[in-house]
């Protein structure tokens, strides 16, 4: 029981140090806020009038193009965050912090889920701050109290899916370098699925890995909750995707951690 | 390699660039497994129980570091933290250890814009947090100035009067002079010398004195002198075995100079752990000099 004690109080301590971090370097948050709030300006500004129009909806233009992109850009900001992590992750095993920790008498795990939670705390926040922004320029979503819960929820699983992953990542990388660049990937993603057009606009291969990609099942649920659409088995996908990410990084990201640092 | 460290000891690993010193560093302190062997630390097994080692050890120097980020004082307070020593006890001993280390004024700023000397007694004030029994020092002084070592060297010192096992690398031989109980030297990753820095001087040629000559006349004549020593034709010098004290000093040069030798310069050599460390380490065969 104690043991189970000191990992909790093991893992709060390296949280208040990771949240340290995030004031003391302030740049990077806002950076990873920053971008895809513009991007939202700039999909909804330059090219939503257009896109809008090609969705074929009953009102069209600008203002059925922020209500469709909003999910997207709400994924590339939790991608954004997750390539934080991928670097912060990297700076401490690099500056060799993490070699001291490593020999001390503490829970092996809370260094990293220091990170993860630390890591959420920093995405949930970038979520609120583009959905902030959004509402301002007329995301207008349909959503009661369930719903928006529901779609916190998916967005909270993701997260937590993709700061595994990218824990793992910073991890696995040699530089802090490498590990900036290894989840860019998951930035492009939104835009290889159902994020900012319709897949069935895509030509055939494209279309196939769009509608399979893990990121098109929890946009089409965050749509289907926020908008008012039929949700329907993206829901169980999305969950499935996003437990099955988690479990599996964090699995590897531990083995990381134990494994000798022999490099 | 078989070493043993007695309780409140300072042990010195002594080694070139690459002899293994950090690498046996990471293993007693549970960073790295080993691939054979057994060791005890603090009591504890190190491969049977690497989380009772930890409970025992510090860790400071090369591989381990400060966080950055974060000032000197919520370093500190991190460790205490991680050691689960409550609010009020941690705080109060950050602040104690703030104090011993002369960084009180650099408590408040981060870690990221000491000086060298500044970073290295944090690094060590942050493994004290813990009071750990016995402290491993990965070459604590390595590009150092000379006041701050003197300043870590007196640390040392404090720490082991305390009660408080030391295990120190160390490229720097009067370090280990200086401050080690026993030193071992390490060359390519196998030991070839252990003993006390005394034990260790006792292991090469003893003191001499280097005679430096105007002119080849005056080499060999004072060769012949003293019993046809071999000399150096080229560089016209020739060592002749010396406790270095005044008066044989006087009874040498009476002698070269009752046959009218002119010697050009002298210079008196006394054995230190140079010579022990590039006679076992198989390093370029100059000896220092030491001129008088």
């Amino acid at each position: 029981m104690t043991a189970l004690r000191y990992a909790a109080t093991d893992s709060a301590t390296m949280l208040r140090r990771n949240l340290r971090h995030m004031l003391r370097y302030p740049s990077m948050t806002a950076m990873l806020v920053g971008i895809p709030v513009i991007f939202l300006l700039l999909f909804v500004y330059v090219f939503g009038g257009t896109l809008g129009n090609g969705l074929g909806g009953p009102s069209g233009g600008r203002a059925e193009y922020v209500d469709y992109v909003t999910p997207g850009i709400l994924l590339m900001s939790v991608a954004g965050t997750a390539q934080g992590t991928a670097v912060s992750v990297a700076m401490d095993m690099t500056e060799g912090i993490v070699a001291r920790f490593r020999t001390m008498a503490i829970s092996r795990a809370s260094v990293l889920t220091g990170h993860v939670v630390g890591s959420m705390i920093q995405a949930m926040l970038g979520l609120a701050v583009v959905i902030g922004v959004a509402l301002l320029i007329g995301f207008r979503p349909e959503a009661g109290p369930v719903e928006w819960a529901g779609a916190v929820g998916v967005l909270a699983l993701l997260v937590l899916a993709l700061t595994w992953l990218t824990v793992a990542l910073g991890m696995a990388s040699k530089t802090v370098e490498s590990a900036s660049n290894a989840p860019m990937p998951l930035m492009l993603l939104p835009f290889l699925g159902s994020g900012f057009v319709p897949t069935d606009s895509m030509p055939a291969g494209l279309r196939w890995f769009a509608e399979y990609q893990p990121f098109t099942p929890v946009i089409e649920t965050l749509r289907g909750l926020l908008l008012g659409g039929p949700v329907g088995d993206s829901a169980i996908q999305a969950v499935a995707w996003c437990a099955g990410i988690s479990l599996v990084c964090y699995l590897w990201a531990m083995r990381l951690y134990n494994r000798d640092p022999s490099r | 390699m078989d070493l043993e460290v007695p309780e409140g000891t300072i042990f010195s690993l002594l080694g070139p660039n690459g002899a293994g010193k950090t690498t046996i560093v990471q293993i007693l302190s549970t960073l790295i497994g080993a691939d054979g062997g057994e060791a005890r630390v603090g009591g504890h097994d190190l491969a049977r129980d690497p989380a009772g080692v930890r409970t025992a050890i510090g860790v400071t120097g090369q591989f381990a570091a400060v966080d950055n980020l974060l000032t000197g004082h919520e370093n500190l307070v991190l460790m205490a933290d991680l050691h689960h020593l409550g609010k009020a006890e941690g705080r109060r001993r950050a602040a104690d250890l703030l104090e011993r280390f002369d960084l009180v004024e650099a408590g408040r700023k981060t870690a990221g814009t000491y000086s060298g000397g500044m970073r290295r007694r944090l690094d060590l004030a942050m493994c004290l947090v813990g009071e750990p029994q016995i402290i491993f020092l990965d070459e604590p002084t390595t590009g150092l100035d000379p006041r701050s070592r003197r300043t870590m060297w007196q640390i040392i010192r404090d720490l082991v009067a305390g009660g408080v096992t030391i295990f120190l690398t160390t490229q720097y031989l009067d370090e280990a002079d200086q401050l080690a109980d026993r030193i071992a030297l390490l060359d390519r990753g196998t030991l070839v010398a252990e003993g006390t820095p005394e034990e260790l001087k006792r292991l090469v040629p003893g003191g001499h004195v280097s005679l430096r000559f105007a002119a080849p006349e005056g080499v060999a004549a004072a060769a012949r002198l003293f019993g046809g020593l071999p000399y150096d034709r080229d560089e016209l010098t020739l060592q002749v075995p010396s406790d270095g004290r005044v008066a044989s000093l006087k009874v040498l040069l009476g002698a070269l100079d009752a046959e009218s030798v002119e010697v050009e310069s002298l210079a008196i050599h006394t054995p230190d752990l140079d010579d022990v460390f590039l006679a076992l380490t198989g390093g370029p065969g100059r000896p220092k000099e030491h001129a008088r």
